[in-house]
């Protein structure tokens, strides 16, 4: 049933949507417009807002001081690589409890979240010794299998919500056209759960892309992606809160755009499927 | 197939042996302050003089202290030289983590090393890490506020001139603020001050039988003079202000008096970031008559870790930032007045130097500091503003938040204590003490 919204309502409702997420964007905003500042405007009071002399001088000093594509790289291998393999190993997962539940799955799904709730801290130690021992601190291929371990049971939870929104007869009609296994889920499941799987996907990118804990703890001159590169500006003795802003600007960019362009994916991946 | 296998292994064995000679590639985990920006800048020198290449890992502080504790608990070998301070020193050597500093050469002349760093850094007399720079605190001041409050600031004052000061200073109504400190909770922020000052007024943290003295009187006095002055001559919402947020409003103007490190000397008086850069006069940490003045002593220092593939050209590189020359060397791109202060004796000697408004007074300030002897009455530990025990960061950063929870008005300074004296109690009860 339509309830009948009057104007004057709707522009109420546009307003506050727009305050709320202008609220939300806002240290954001203030990130971006402090980057353009010198470190004395930075910290002034009251602060400034719009008006002040606009400078460049902190991204050139940032762009002298690091090496901003190599950390840059780094964050494209680790975010998307670990996105990317958490998504194989997570379709036919997803697959097989949405699909062909067994009696057990309810309790596997929720204890595959559970490891979410450990915190990273308490394994710091197991896994950096595994890393010690395998020879991979320190490398983009070790954040790769981390980040998508970390990741996987969100991977795995997305997609099967978004399998169980497919109705199973359409594949059971691709098995009796005489589908393989592999074909049922590579040309009929696949193509039809897209949306959620690049919803996935992105929010994937962006949750690796944003990890601190595991990217700056197992990495040090190699692999070290853009997490570090922000935090190598962060002072304990001096006020650089522009330059810090100016990292921090560099450093989300990327993601920033990818998000802005990707949006309506986004949107519509996360309210697609039971779990909204 | 055996011949080619030993002409695999010969080759191997003079590749290996050539590259022993040739450059290395040593990676540096350290923290963002200005004078390590500057040596990152000038790491081209080191190379040209030794060929070796120099990777920077820059981490924030407490980041950089909780990386490079799982590296070299786990004996990962990420680094090949660590910035660390003080307190890891004696710690970390006392558990062989680190490379002894024992065979530097003759010209890096040692005995160079102001005493106080020397010996704080070092563990049954053995150097473990090379001070890179040396910091007190002291009292930065505004000459201008203090001429209007008709007072003139001694060099070596009192508390109660401080806390007179400051409450004349005072003027809430424009913004400004007799006297702003450490508030924040964390070992290294108000406590580091706290327990400076707590050594003035006759407090100490464990009596010789290694008993938590929170419960003396001492200690009340020390808490509660601070909580009183910050609230009639502090600004507002000072439970959250470490270094940099006392930096900043002593950079407006805001601050009549600011109780920090030395080395925020360099940033007050520079003309580009202060507007009060002109104006500001320096003094001694204030005491309270009973022997101890309320500084504090601390070394952001270069240490190698135990099973390094590198330690020769780490050591190479240590002999490099922190010898004389080095300091010669920033003195002629950056002014004396940019070079990293409080490691060398020499120094303090340098004609040059000596034009530096704040170098007299840093010199006093970290002279006056003494690592084995900080309290008025004896002590268990070494350490000005901290215990060189491995439990004190954990027990100074509870006791802390229970210090800014009282200064924020959340408690009172004696629920404070007694808190604080539990929790102590408990913790190294549980350590075996």
């Amino acid at each position: 049933m339509a309830r009948a919204v009057t104007p004057q309502r709707k522009a109420l409702n546009t307003a506050i949507a727009w305050g709320i997420g202008l609220l939300i964007f806002f240290p954001i905003l203030w990130t971006i417009l402090t980057s353009f500042k010198t470190e004395a405007q930075a910290i002034s009071d009251p602060p400034v807002f719009l008006f002040f002399d606009w400078t460049l001088e902190n991204y050139s000093v940032v762009q002298e001081r690091s090496d901003y594509m190599r950390f840059l790289w780094n964050s494209v291998i680790i975010a998307g690589g670990s996105t990317i393999l958490g998504i194989i190993i997570a379709i036919p997962a997803a697959w097989s409890m949405a699909f062909v539940p067994s009696k057990r799955t309810k309790d596997i799904l929720l204890w595959m979240l559970s490891t979410k709730m450990l915190p990273a801290v308490g394994v710091l130690y197991p896994i950096y010794l595994i890393f010690i021992r395998m020879g991979i601190l320190d490398t983009r291929m070790g954040l790769v299998v981390v980040l998508m371990l970390i990741n996987l049971p969100i991977i795995v939870w997305m997609l099967y919500t978004y399998f169980r929104e497919i109705p199973g007869e359409i594949l059971e009609a691709a098995r009796m056209d005489g589908a393989s296994l592999k074909e049922e889920i590579l040309y009929v499941l696949t193509p039809m759960a897209m949306p959620g799987i690049a919803s996935t996907l992105l929010l994937n990118i962006i949750l690796a892309w944003n990890e601190a804990f595991w990217t700056l703890n197992l990495t040090a001159a190699k692999a070290a992606p853009l997490t570090a590169f922000i935090a190598s500006y962060s002072s304990p003795e001096g006020l650089f809160y522009a330059k810090l802003s100016a990292a921090s600007t560099m450093a989300i960019a990327p993601i920033l755009i990818l998000g802005w362009f990707s949006q309506k994916q986004l949107v519509s991946g996360l309210t697609f499927g039971a779990v909204k | 197939m055996s011949l080619r296998n030993a002409f695999r292994a010969a080759t191997a064995l003079s590749v290996l042996a050539t590259s022993a000679a040739y450059a290395e590639t040593i990676t540096i985990a350290t923290v963002n302050n200005g004078d390590m920006i500057r040596m990152q800048g000038l790491t081209d020198d080191f190379t040209e003089k030794t060929g070796h290449e120099v990777e920077w890992v820059t981490l924030e502080e407490n980041v950089l202290r909780q990386r490079v504790t799982t590296d070299i608990s786990a004996k990962g070998g990420q680094f090949d030289i660590m910035t660390i301070g003080m307190y890891e020193t004696p710690i970390w050597a006392k558990n062989n983590w680190l490379v002894p500093l024992d065979d530097l050469p003759a010209e890096y002349d040692v005995d160079d090393l102001l005493p106080a760093m020397r010996g704080g850094l070092s563990l049954d007399g053995t150097l473990y890490a090379a001070p890179f720079y040396g910091e007190s605190s002291m009292i930065m001041y505004r000459t201008d506020l203090m001429e209007e409050a008709g007072l003139e600031m001694p060099d070596a004052p009192t508390w109660e001139f401080v806390a007179d000061a400051a409450r004349k200073m005072t003027d809430k109504d424009n913004e400004i603020y007799g006297i702003c400190l450490r508030g924040k909770a964390g070992w290294g922020e108000n406590m580091a001050f706290l327990t400076a000052t707590a050594n003035s007024f006759g407090a100490r943290w464990f009596d010789e039988d290694w008993t938590p003295q929170f419960d003396s009187e001492a200690w009340s006095n020390t808490l509660n003079f601070y909580i009183d002055l910050m609230n009639d001559a502090g600004p507002p919402g000072a439970s959250n202000n470490g270094f940099n947020e006392n930096l900043s409003l002593f950079q407006q103007g805001k601050c009549g008096m600011w109780i920090d490190a030395t080395v925020a000397a360099s940033f007050v008086t520079n003309p580009d970031d202060s507007t009060v850069a002109d104006k500001v006069g320096f003094a001694l940490a204030p005491d309270a008559g009973l022997g101890k003045r309320s500084n504090w002593l601390w070394a952001w220092a270069l240490a190698i870790p135990a099973g390094t593939q590198k330690e020769d050209a780490a050591k190479e590189f240590i002999n490099w930032a922190t010898s004389k020359e080095y300091i010669e060397l920033v003195a002629s791109k950056e002014g004396w007045a940019n070079v990293p202060p409080g490691a060398r004796t020499s120094l303090y000697e340098n004609a040059n130097y000596k034009d530096v408004p704040f170098a007299k007074m840093t010199l006093d300030s970290i002279l006056s500091a003494d690592p084995n002897n900080p309290a008025v009455d004896p002590v268990p530990y070494v350490g000005v503003q901290f215990a060189a025990i491995p439990e004190f960061a954990g027990i100074a950063t509870q006791v802390g938040q229970e210090f800014s929870a009282a200064l924020a008005g959340q408690q009172s300074a004696e629920e404070a204590l007694e808190k604080a004296q539990a929790l102590t109690v408990d913790e190294m009860e549980a350590a075996g003490y």
